[in-house]
Order: structure tokens, then C-alpha cells, then sequence
């Protein structure tokens, strides 16, 4: 599969919902470019290779390797740890890669609830036997696996070391061409670096200059609750605009659409905890002192962790729910010093 | 550290079992100087809170607070001047709307309501620094340990190296 002198890439998804893969093919004929300066060696949503072939590959022989998704199962730490050991470079790519993503959000229950759910409670489901996927079945002296279902959905660097994150959900063409260009050039900002502007959303943000310098709000509306006005910041309208705690570089595509920012492209690098920040920056916009009033107006937001770690929860500073009480080891533990 | 005089508690002191720890945020022009007055007249309370001086409760991002909580405190205290009394004017009412939207974010992510604590407390109110101080030592008592570093480790061991089969321990994970 080798050609000789180019640098060879590979693709690969995890827990996924394909717009990742959907945004490669979406560089349309700079696509051609890229197969022009590399071989893509591993590609399996476009291309018939399988895991063997990847395997078969001298340890560090790939240039790069992209993987997008959330890890979830352990197939996806498998792979993640098979394309980490063939690459030079990993590259978290989207949202779910670089910080857990939507799927990160089942991190508000655990694997027992999901279960329960998806094989039974579900209104749709008929499961009298209360039938669960099994690890490993015996079937006729065979031995059927499927892989293990992860208590918590993790970011791809909460498993395996990753070199440089591509943002956004899913990143736009033009940073995946700028990131692919910088990575066969050579051309790379120090390793750990989220290949994208660090600057906050509204700086590039048309509606930027709409914006008050101090915002006070009575409530806070969804975007089908109101006519919007596509010239006024939408804070301004009292519609939840993540801007100002989002990265910038996907040029403000949502709010060019009269829809705000919901976080995609996660936080700039003087912010630790993207949701938390954003508490803090909504909070300050109330506009009430006494704490019923404020908390009326806060209770205008349904859904806070939904909203404000919609793309973090797994990189949250707190990562999951927890379970309380806390589990016997952990007592121990934490008894123990 | 220059400040309320009380003696610092152990680290869960091995063998007497689990105590639990407070980080507690003092605004410098109230709460803080309440608590050195609690301290120059010998008021007993429990040793548990390690403070932080800050220049105002407003100046309290919720993402220390998430961040205490993710270092292994049980329980955060933030303590501000009383309302109207902020040295900045508005600084504590941004607290005060902060904390309200904070508590519902943990709650749903299943840190329980005592472990956030917020209270005005003005430069001469000592004894409610002693009586707030206890009172939440208590009420941690009673919810045991959140012991996010010990559950941290507890989720990761199904990841650790070795739990998935056949996989060398090429690249050891690890948060950022
Ligand atoms: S980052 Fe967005 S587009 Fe990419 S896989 Fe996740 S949900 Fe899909
Ligand atoms: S619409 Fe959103 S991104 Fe644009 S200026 Fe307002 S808050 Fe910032």
C-alpha cells in the first residue's frame, strides 16, 4: 500500500456520530490535495483496509493518525493504543475526541442505567428476559466477543497521549486543511497545542460590536422562543451565546446563522473548566441581588449541565456524576490519607 | 500562613479514620478579617478549613470551586460581605447568582447541597466563622467523604493498563 516518499495518515473512528468522518469528505477537491501529499493508509469508513493491515504496519510508520469520537468501549481504547503505537503524530479530531463530546453527556449516568434503559425501559423495547450484550458467549465450541461497554466515556488523551487537538463539532474544512497542511509541512505550534485561534468566539463574532459591555438580563430564552434579531448580539436577546467562553476559529458560523454558539470548539487555553467558566460569565448577567429573583431567572436555563459542558463533561474538572454514598474502596482510601 | 489562628488537621489521619476537609474563600475586607478575629479571641472550632484569602467572594470563579471539589475537598465554604457591604459594590451579589447556578449544576452532577456553603459574615462576626465552620464540619460528617481524587482513580481502573486484552501499555493515559 506504501508509495514510496509519502507521508502515510489514518483515519479512524470511535464513539462517533459520523459528522467527523462526514467533514473529511467535505474538503471536497482539497481533498485530492491531500491524497496528493500523503497516503492514507487506514481509512476504514472509506476505504477496504481492516485492523490487520494497520497491525501489519511497522510501529511508527504512520505520519498521522486522526481519530475522532469519544472512547467508550474497549475496542476504542484498543484501537487508540494500536494507532498510538503505528503514528507519530495522534491528533485528537472534533469534539468528542478532544474533550468527550455529546457522548460524554451519558457521564450523567453509568453503564448499569444505560443498560436498564436501552434493554428495557425503553417505551419500544420488548425484553421479557431482560436479555443484556455479554463480553463473551459460547456459542457451539465458538467463543463470540463483543467489546467491553465503559462505566465512563472518556476524551481520547484520558487514555492515550495525544500531540495536537482539532476542535469543533465537527471541525470546519478550513482548520482541518490548515491542520493537515501544517502536519506535512511540518510546520507545528509546541505538542499539546489545540491547532485553532486562542481567542475567545466573540472576537470573531460579526455581531461582536452589538455586544454591551455590561450585560443585565430578566430571563434567559431558546432560540424558538423568540423572533431574533439577526443585527444584535444574541446575549443581548437573552439567548445562551457560549462566545465568550469558546474558542474562536470556526469564524462564528452559528451566530452568522442567528444561532448561538453551543460550545464546540471548547475552551481557549487560559480556561480549565470550560462549563464552570461559563456559570461564572452567565451568572454575572442577572440582573437581580436577592437570591429568589436571581434564582428565578437562572431557573429559565432547563437544562445547566446540558448546556454548559454540552462538549466537556468528560474533560470536566469533575468528569462524571458520582454515586453517593461513595463506594467501600473509595471510603477506604480517603480514610487512609 | 499568616492567618486564623487554629491548628491544621491532619491528612485523614491514619487509623482515627476520615476527617473532612473544607476549602474556605474568604473575602479579605470581612469574612478573613472575621476569621483573625476568631482566632486573637480564642474561639474553638474545628480545624478543617484550609482558607484562601481572596479579594472579594467575587473574585471566586466557580472553577475554583469546582477545582477544590476535584483536589479532594469535601465541602467548599465561601464567605463574603453581608449584601450592600461589598468593598466593590456588586462583587458579592455576583456571588450570590453564581453559587445559585453552580449548586444546581452540581446537584445534577450528584455533589450534594451542604458541600457548597455560602455565607455573609462581616469583619466582626467571629463567632459565626467558629459556628458556620462547625456546623458544615457536621453536616460533612453526615454525607462522608466526597473523595473525588480516591473515585477518579476507582473510574480509571477500568482503563487501566492490563484491563484491555491483548493491548501492550503502550502510552499510559492521564488527564491533561
Ligand atoms: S465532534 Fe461532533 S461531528 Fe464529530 S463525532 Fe462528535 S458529535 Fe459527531
Ligand atoms: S452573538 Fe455570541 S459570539 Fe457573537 S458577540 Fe454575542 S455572545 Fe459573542
Amino acid at each position: 500500500m506504501a508509495q514510496s516518499g509519502k507521508p502515510r495518515v489514518a483515519f479512524y473512528w470511535c464513539a462517533s456520530c459520523g459528522g467527523c468522518e462526514e467533514a473529511v469528505v467535505d474538503l471536497a477537491e482539497d481533498i485530492l490535495g491531500v491524497v496528493e501529499a500523503a497516503d492514507i493508509a487506514f481509512w476504514p469508513v472509506a476505504l477496504d483496509v481492516k485492523r490487520r493491515d494497520l497491525e501489519g504496519l511497522a510501529d511508527g510508520s504512520l505520519a498521522a493518525a486522526f481519530i475522532n469520537g469519544a472512547i467508550r468501549t474497549a475496542e476504542q481504547e484498543e484501537m487508540a493504543h494500536l494507532l498510538r503505537r503505528k503514528a507519530q503524530l495522534l491528533i485528537a479530531f472534533g469534539a468528542c475526541a478532544h474533550l468527550g463530546g455529546v457522548p460524554a453527556l451519558a457521564n450523567l449516568w453509568d453503564r448499569a442505567a444505560i443498560f436498564r434503559k436501552v434493554y428495557e425501559d425503553a417505551p419500544s423495547v420488548v425484553n421479557e428476559q431482560g436479555t443484556r450484550p455479554q463480553e463473551v458467549v459460547p456459542v457451539d465450541g465458538e467463543r463470540l466477543t463483543l467489546p467491553a461497554f465503559r462505566d465512563t466515556v472518556r476524551a481520547l488523551n484520558q487514555v492515550v497521549d495525544v500531540d495536537y487537538y482539532l476542535p469543533g463539532c465537527p471541525p470546519t474544512p478550513k482548520i482541518i486543511k490548515e491542520a493537515l497542511e501544517a502536519i506535512l509541512s511540518g510546520r507545528l505550534p509546541p505538542r499539546g497545542s489545540v491547532l485553532a485561534p486562542d481567542v475567545a468566539l466573540c472576537e470573531q463574532c460579526p455581531l461582536k460590536d452589538t455586544k454591551p459591555e455590561q450585560l443585565l438580563l430578566k430571563e434567559f430564552r431558546r432560540p424558538h422562543e423568540v423572533l431574533i434579531d439577526p443585527k444584535t448580539c444574541l446575549l443581548a436577546q437573552g439567548i445562551l451565546c457560549l462566545g465568550p467562553a469558546t474558542r474562536g476559529g470556526c469564524e462564528a458560523l452559528c451566530p452568522r446563522a442567528h444561532m448561538p454558539c453551543t460550545g464546540c470548539f471548547g475552551p481557549t487555553s487560559r480556561v480549565v473548566d470550560v462549563g464552570a467558566k461559563m456559570i461564572s460569565a452567565v451568572a454575572s448577567m442577572v440582573d437581580a441581588t436577592d437570591p429568589q429573583a436571581a434564582e428565578a431567572i437562572l431557573n429559565t436555563i432547563p437544562d445547566p449541565v446540558g448546556t454548559f459542558y454540552r462538549y466537556s463533561l468528560a474533560a470536566s474538572r469533575l468528569r462524571r456524576r458520582i454515586q453517593t454514598p461513595p463506594p467501600e474502596a473509595v471510603r477506604a482510601q480517603a480514610a487512609g490519607g | 500562613m499568616d492567618g486564623p489562628h487554629k491548628e491544621q488537621p491532619a491528612h485523614g489521619p491514619a487509623g482515627t479514620g476520615w476527617e473532612p476537609t473544607i476549602v474556605a474563600f474568604f473575602c479579605t475586607w470581612c469574612t478573613y478579617t472575621a476569621a483573625d478575629l476568631a482566632g486573637t479571641s480564642r474561639l474553638k472550632y474545628p480545624p478543617h478549613a484550609r482558607v484562601i484569602r481572596v479579594m472579594c467572594s467575587g473574585r471566586v470563579d466557580p472553577q475554583f470551586v469546582v477545582e477544590a471539589f476535584a483536589r479532594g475537598a469535601d465541602g467548599v465554604l465561601i464567605g463574603g460581605c453581608h449584601p450592600g457591604d461589598c468593598h466593590y459594590q456588586e462583587g458579592n451579589y455576583k456571588t450570590l447568582r453564581r453559587v445559585a447556578l453552580l449548586r444546581r449544576v452540581l446537584g445534577e452532577m450528584g455533589i450534594e447541597d451542604g458541600r457548597l456553603r455560602l455565607e455573609w459574615i462581616s469583619a466582626s462576626e467571629g463567632e459565626k466563622v467558629a459556628r458556620v465552620i462547625t456546623e458544615m464540619v457536621e453536616t460533612l460528617r453526615a454525607l462522608g467523604p466526597l473523595a473525588l481524587p480516591a473515585r477518579r482513580a476507582a473510574w480509571d481502573a477500568e482503563v487501566a493498563p492490563g484491563t484491555v486484552e491483548a493491548v501492550p501499555a503502550a502510552a499510559a493515559g492521564g488527564e491533561r
